[in-house]
């Protein structure tokens, strides 16, 4: 606080301006597409440039009648929910087990597993699990692609989870069971109450990511009016086989509404709290 | 309302250790009783065994004469109070309360009678909207306890129930938890590492070491006759001395003085036809009750600072010689260390008559106050009878 006091250097007022000034361009460098996102669907002329709009919902009209978009819309959600409660659930009952016995390697098996589904999902699964799906007949299935996208969320889910639920302390439940809860009531009525914070995290992060994930879906989809938005995104293109831009803005937008509403809710009702799965 | 009955109980954790090692105890009905040991001594342990959190490797447990030892914690008419409380943080204090009822599916409306009307015996009347978090320490324990009681078990069972609370607090919710307890007259067993706590509290007190029973009796009996140094060592809040001494004379020392009226009547102890025997320690000699143990034995000889009275001048008869080292100020009373011959010997004395650092003093001590121990096995050398007048 001392140097407040004295004149400034010369020095020091060229880097604060020098920091300013680099600070400024990282903002802007990734304001531009939010401002892309929030300008060009009212823009009657929309480009690949940002400017300020000609404001009109010509383009929200496109959109609606597009035969496919909202339709994707509607196959995301419908994925993304399912994919969602499904984490939640086995997460749930996975994480509850690991944290309350005491199974011999338990951390090795839990860090292994996390290890391995970040490493193995993904690209270097695609042909695998595509031959799997495939001999499961469960190509071109919604349900095919929001239990692959469970498959690959669940392990870090139960890190995660793993940790609030060792947050609970046993004597809630030793408590309970003393007085006479079984086993389901003292779920119902203690554990799960106690770590819905936790759950509500884990639910909306498992949304959010199979919400926006393109690969798995892009596999195991061959009709479009089953895909997904974040697939249906990349065929949106005119007669002519270039970009549809009146459509396309739009679609960007409202594909962006669910993510930024569910984070808004928990964060109102819960706060985010992701202790990190680096404990124990 | 009920006993409990212990047999021949051990809980064993799948690492080995017997946590609780072959127990026998009876808890009769209505009794405050305390476990009481260091950290790790099992008392935790029996304690969750008789709620049936662990399970008995070994032996029974009846609670009212049922054998309950396979029968799970709930179905057992138990009641606990968990170190932390375990209020759930979800619930208010109404709902807490009344957890153990809704659990049997009982009605709402005779739930919120029955959280109204606990609420009040605890004097938590308009509190019972607020959270756990809400509460402060004292009235967390009052929800605690007013869940325990609604549950309306046969036995209550606290786990350290004082422990969580500021030294100011604890002294009042250990008033008010006895007079509770007397209240309901319920049978209540809890844990404690606090020997203050157990002799405030306990119509009996088991003093447990390593999974083992050491010493069962009424806080007077622990306090004034431990049965062994261990339990002479943990029990009272100026620890024992427990000095090296040798057995002078077994009983009838000519020029012993014999306990006179006023020590036994003030001890209340059988000893006032006994003959005095003599042992000598730290350089000195003490009277003791008459024992078996022949003359020139080493023993362990214990006596309280309590018990052992600064004497100025001259004293005849045994006592001990020395000089005071240090004192210590403990409120109303001191505690005076004295180098007798280069053993310390500590004794209290009121306060404002304690003897300056360099004074030569001698202390003396009633033959019933003397206690003698194997010096091998530490256990309590038995007094012989007093002679049948």
């Amino acid at each position: 606080m001392s140097t407040r006091s004295l004149p400034p250097t010369p020095a020091y007022v060229l880097r604060r301006i020098g920091f300013y000034v680099l600070i400024c361009a990282i903002t802007l460098f990734f304001a531009v597409p939010m401002l892309w996102i929030a300008s060009a669907p009212f823009d009657a002329s929309p480009g690949l440039g940002v400017h300020w709009p000609d404001w009109t919902l010509e383009n929200f009209r496109k959109t609606l009648e597009h035969p496919y978009a909202m339709h994707s819309m509607v196959n995301s959600l419908l994925i993304c929910v399912t994919t969602a409660v499904a984490v939640t659930a086995f997460a749930a009952l996975a994480s509850y087990a690991l944290s309350r016995v005491r199974i011999p390697g338990r951390d090795a098996l839990l860090y292994g597993l996390l290890l391995l589904s970040s490493v193995v999902t993904g690209t270097a699964a695609m042909v695998p699990i595509f031959v799997m799906m495939f001999q499961l007949g469960l190509i071109d299935s919604r349900f095919g692609v929001a239990l692959v996208m469970t498959g690959g969320l669940l392990p870090a889910a139960i890190f995660i989870l793993k940790d609030f639920v060792d947050a609970v302390p046993k004597s809630y439940e030793e408590s309970a069971r003393v007085f006479g809860a079984s086993t389901g009531q003292i779920l119902r009525d203690v554990v799960l109450p106690v770590a819905r914070p936790g759950l509500a995290t884990i639910m909306v992060w498992a949304f959010v990511n199979s919400w926006g994930n393109f690969l798995v879906p892009f596999l195991l989809i061959r009709s479009i009016d089953k895909q997904p938005g974040a697939v249906l995104m990349q065929t949106l293109t005119d007669e002519g086989g270039s970009v549809n831009l009146q459509v396309l803005p739009v679609f960007s937008l409202l594909f962006s509404i669910p993510v930024v509403v569910l984070y808004l809710l928990v964060n109102s009702r819960y706060g985010f709290r992701f202790h990190g799965g680096i404990k124990s | 309302m009920a006993g409990i009955d212990i047999e021949g109980l051990a809980t064993v954790y799948p690492n080995g250790v017997r946590a609780v090692d072959g127990l026998d105890l009876h808890v009769a009905d209505g009794e405050f009783f305390a476990l009481l040991g260091p950290s790790g001594c099992g008392k935790t342990t029996l304690l969750r065994t008789i709620a049936g959190l662990e399970a008995a490797s070994e032996g029974t447990v009846r609670i009212d004469s049922v054998d309950v030892t396979r029968v799970e914690p709930g179905k057992r008419g138990v009641a606990m109070v968990f170190q932390d409380y375990a209020l759930f943080p979800h619930m208010n204090v109404s709902e807490n309360i009344t957890y153990p009822l809704k659990v049997r599916r009982v009605a709402a409306a005779t739930r919120s009678e029955v959280a109204s009307h606990t609420a009040g015996e605890l004097s938590l009347q308009g509190l019972l909207e607020r959270k756990p978090a809400q509460l402060s320490g004292g009235q967390q324990q009052r929800v605690a306890l007013a869940r325990a009681i609604a549950s309306k078990g046969k036995v209550l069972l606290l786990d350290e129930p004082l422990s969580n609370l500021d030294a100011r607090l604890r002294l009042e919710a250990r008033t008010f938890l006895k007079k509770l307890q007397r209240d309901l007259g319920i049978t209540t067993v809890f844990v404690t590492h606090d020997q203050a706590e157990a002799l405030a509290l306990a119509d009996r007190i088991a003093v447990m070491d390593s999974g083992k029973l050491r010493q069962l009796g009424s806080p007077r009996e622990v306090f004034a006759r431990p049965t062994n140094t261990f339990v002479a060592n943990f029990i009272g809040s100026t620890p024992m001395n427990l000095l090296p001494g040798k057995v002078a004379a077994s009983s009838g020392v000519e020029g012993a003085p014999r306990p006179t009226d006023t020590t036994s009547s003030q001890n209340g102890s059988a000893a006032s036809s006994a003959a005095v025997g003599l042992v000598s320690v730290a350089g000195g000699s003490l009277p003791a009750a008459t024992f078996s143990t022949p003359v020139g034995a080493e023993v362990t000889v214990g006596i309280r600072p309590e018990y052992l009275t600064v004497a100025s001048g001259d004293v005849t008869g045994p006592a001990l010689r020395g000089i005071v080292v240090v004192a210590e100020n403990l409120g109303t009373q001191s505690l005076v260390t004295v180098d007798c011959d280069g053993t310390l010997v500590g004794v209290t004395v009121p306060e404002e008559t304690e003897p300056a650092p360099g004074t030569a003093v001698a202390l003396t001590a009633p033959a019933t106050r003397v206690l003698l121990y194997d010096h091998d096995s530490g256990e309590l050398l038995a007094r012989q009878p007093a002679p049948v007048a």
